[in-house]
């Protein structure tokens, strides 16, 4: 057991290293950009004095490594600073007690990306292990080819053609879902639900191909050790073999690919949150990037590197939770 | 909530037919082995599929246009969806058939023993690098050739609003959208190419040479490409084309360019990890020994030890790559920041072209245009990724 906890502790450092390296490589090709953020704060209406105070008050004119630990402080107590947008607007319309900062504005749209990838998790995971399962028992049979070739289909088209696929068919023909998914703040649980049922059901076409395959793959491997024959050998049914006999020990490459896949919802979502105007996190960087907002990007990008990190890391320490070899490595 | 009951009640028809057909096929052939052993779930999936099949053939011959007068679009797409899949199965099975019959012994055999799957797929990449390559002489118009009426719409009918000279019709500022179509086979198509051949060079090159030296430029390189895997790819690649947005016009080198670079860099990450782990498996065999004893050079040793035999795994590892290469410079230029006007580009086209969709229950037409793009884009990966799949399935040798 302590083992397993030195192991675990071991990953999680090794993590926080790895995110805390990927903080400067943000960091530093964030300062690759030519010029200086006052002037891009400032756009057309700088002048020498404002261009000066700006810089002073987002302390541009320190030296590059204080400002870094400065933001990676500002980061660890979530204090990400206001984004570009809102001081463009203070600074040229004056005023400005009511900015919103960078947290107020990610904050809302993390719990929606989350949100929309729970419902995404809790379709496509019951229903790609099914699909796994059932290829695997009709190994070879017309079933399993066409689910092959479907899979394979939906795993390397791009994710906006699924997705105006699923709107042609399912909003505009058949008027069933809605488009868009216009999402506001106490909405009702299941109306949230519904609206964000296509933007969930386009991702679950482009990750069930992975992680059916992977079931499928994991239990025909197995199909031939002994334990598998004599269960075989005793009668028992060949659903019953491979749920009962084959699944449990199938399952270590079969979390991991649904943990990997977890961590490519939470990234992949960009383009879909786009077509479907879902207001969600990747719907936010993909507009800052559009108008170099620098906070927001940046923190963004952090936001989904962390997300990226902790699920791989997840994925690694619960492959070598259920599998003893890997736990005592040669 | 009907439709929902007529579902559930379908559902329960299927089942009780699966019962009844086995049942029936048990004392019609007096248990045949087939019948007699066959499980519930199998006799459920056989009624299933008829079910279905039959249902799709109904539907296929629904009338293509209301009774009152609007047209049936659901039947229309359905009939297309349909023709499509039967035109390629026939074009892929034909050109199977002409593999088997032409050529050299060793591509005879080759095409003997292929997948329909598999010459489906060569059959799309010749297609598209026939009309990437001849673009210029196909395209009956230029690509940032403005020709007068915009948003003319597909099919070419004049009392739906088209015009027989243009058949796809002509996009928001009025260039020809078949054009495009075909201009962006060279412009998408040929940019991914360059950058996944770039991704591979950086890639293969620091991968072949971190496994042959190792020591502390193994330990560098594999760090460093630690961590740039850390941050997911098409988030990477917006960021630093942001940052590249504003780079570009001052120092006057295209965005594309920049595009191209980045990419390459992002992917060249994946490239180095299969070759630094291929070359591993290489470098410690015998006839690598006996090279080095013989006082060989690294340029030898790299190009005409290791390369040969990890070629095989880099093959279908270019082909993976550059479907992912394709599908993000696609997601980029859909984003905006990708392949720039006037280029024409499929990404940029579904972008500019998509809100014709919500007109499709009107006219079926409007939708076309869209879709052909976004379809263009996944015709192609679809088909590397068939030819890729048989290939490793080749390579591996006949599992299962």
């Amino acid at each position: 057991m302590n083992s397993i906890l030195r192991i675990i502790l071991q990953r999680l450092g090794l993590g926080l290293l790895t995110l805390f390296v990927v903080s400067i490589v943000i960091f530093v090709a964030v300062n690759l950009l030519p010029g200086d953020f006052a002037e891009l704060i400032l756009g057309q209406g700088a002048t020498p004095e404002t261009v000066a105070t700006i810089r002073r008050d987002l302390g541009l004119d320190q030296p590059l490594v204080l400002r870094y630990f400065d933001w990676l402080r500002g980061m660890l107590t979530l204090d990400l600073g206001t984004s570009f947008s809102q001081l463009n607007r203070v600074s040229n319309l004056g005023g400005g007690s009511d900015t919103t900062t960078v947290v107020e504005q990610i904050a809302p749209r993390l719990s929606n990306t989350l949100f929309l990838a729970a419902v995404t998790a809790s379709i496509a995971v019951p229903f790609s292990i099914t699909l796994g399962v059932l290829a695997a028992l009709y190994r070879n049979t017309a079933f399993d080819r066409s689910a092959n070739i479907f899979t394979l289909s939906s795993i390397s088209s791009p994710e906006f053609f699924m997705a105006y696929v699923l709107i042609l068919f399912l909003a505009v023909l058949n008027p069933i879902l809605p488009s868009l998914s216009n999402i506001y703040q106490g909405m009702p649980f299941w109306e949230r639900v519904e609206k964000s049922l296509l933007p969930a059901l386009t991702l679950t076409l482009v990750v069930t191909a992975h992680m059916m395959r992977m079931t499928r793959a994991a239990i025909i491997n197995l199909l031939a050790s002994p334990y598998i024959e004599m269960a075989r050998l005793k009668g028992l049914s060949p659903m019953r073999v491979i749920v009962k006999h084959a699944l449990p020990n199938a399952l270590a490459p079969i979390i991991n690919v649904i943990a990997l896949n977890l961590a490519y919802l939470i990234t992949g979502v960009v383009v879909v949150e786009v077509v479907f105007v879902y207001p969600g996190i990747g719907q936010l960087f993909v507009d800052s990037v559009k108008i170099r907002d620098i906070p927001v990007v940046q923190a963004c990008c952090l936001i989904f590197a962390a997300a990226y990190i902790l699920l791989n890391l997840t994925a690694d320490i619960l492959s070598i939770l259920s599998n003893p070899r890997l736990r005592h490595p040669k | 909530m009907s439709g929902s009951m007529i579902f559930l009640l379908g559902l329960a028809g299927i089942a009780a037919m699966a019962f009844l057909f086995r049942l029936a096929g048990q004392k019609a052939t007096g248990d045949a082995p087939k019948f007699r052993d066959m499980s519930y779930g199998e006799a459920f999936g056989y009624m299933l599929a008829a079910t279905l099949l039959i249902l799709a053939v109904w539907y296929y011959f629904q009338p293509k246009v209301t009774e009152a007068g609007m047209a049936n679009a659901g039947v229309v797409f359905f009939r297309w969806a349909v023709q499509g899949f039967l035109i390629f199965a026939a074009a892929a099975w034909l050109f199977r058939l002409l593999g088997r019959n032409v050529g050299t012994a060793w591509t005879r055999k080759l095409f003997r023993q292929m997948p329909l799957t598999a010459s489906f797929g060569i059959l799309v990449i010749l297609i598209y690098a026939f009309v990437a390559i001849f673009a210029g002489a196909i395209a009956p118009h230029g690509q940032e050739e403005i020709l007068g009426a915009a948003n003319v719409i597909a099919g070419g009918d004049p009392a739906l609003g088209g015009d027989p000279a243009y058949p796809l019709g002509t996009d928001q500022i009025g260039r020809d959208i078949l054009s495009r179509l075909i201009y962006g086979a060279q412009n998408t198509v040929g940019i991914a190419f360059i950058t996944t051949i770039l991704a591979f060079l950086l890639g293969g090159t620091f991968g072949f040479l971190a496994a042959t030296l190792g020591g502390w430029l193994d330990q560098l390189l594999s760090r460093a490409v630690d961590v740039l895997m850390a941050i997911p790819s098409l988030i990477f690649a917006l960021l630093l084309m942001t940052i590249a947005t504003v780079w570009a016009p001052k120092l006057g080198i295209p965005l594309t360019w920049f595009m191209i670079v980045i990419i390459a860099v992002i992917d060249s990450t994946r490239v180095y990890r299969l070759a630094r782990a291929v070359g591993l498996n290489i470098v410690v065999m015998d006839y690598i020994e006996a090279a080095k004893l013989r006082g060989e050079g690294l340029g030898y040793l790299v190009f005409k030890e290791i390369l040969p035999n990890a070629t095989a795994p880099l093959l279908a590892e270019f082909g993976l790559r550059f479907c992912f290469v394709f599908l993000t410079i696609a997601a980029l230029s859909f984003l905006g920041v990708g392949i720039q006007p006037p280029l024409a580009d499929w990404g940029t086209m579904v972008r500019d072209l998509a809100q014709f969709i919500n007109f499709a229950a009107f006219s079926p037409m409007a939708a076309v245009t869209p879709l052909l793009a976004a379809g263009a884009i996944a015709l192609l990966t679809v088909g590397v990724n068939f030819v890729v799949d048989w290939m490793l399935h080749k390579s591996s040798g006949l599992k299962e």
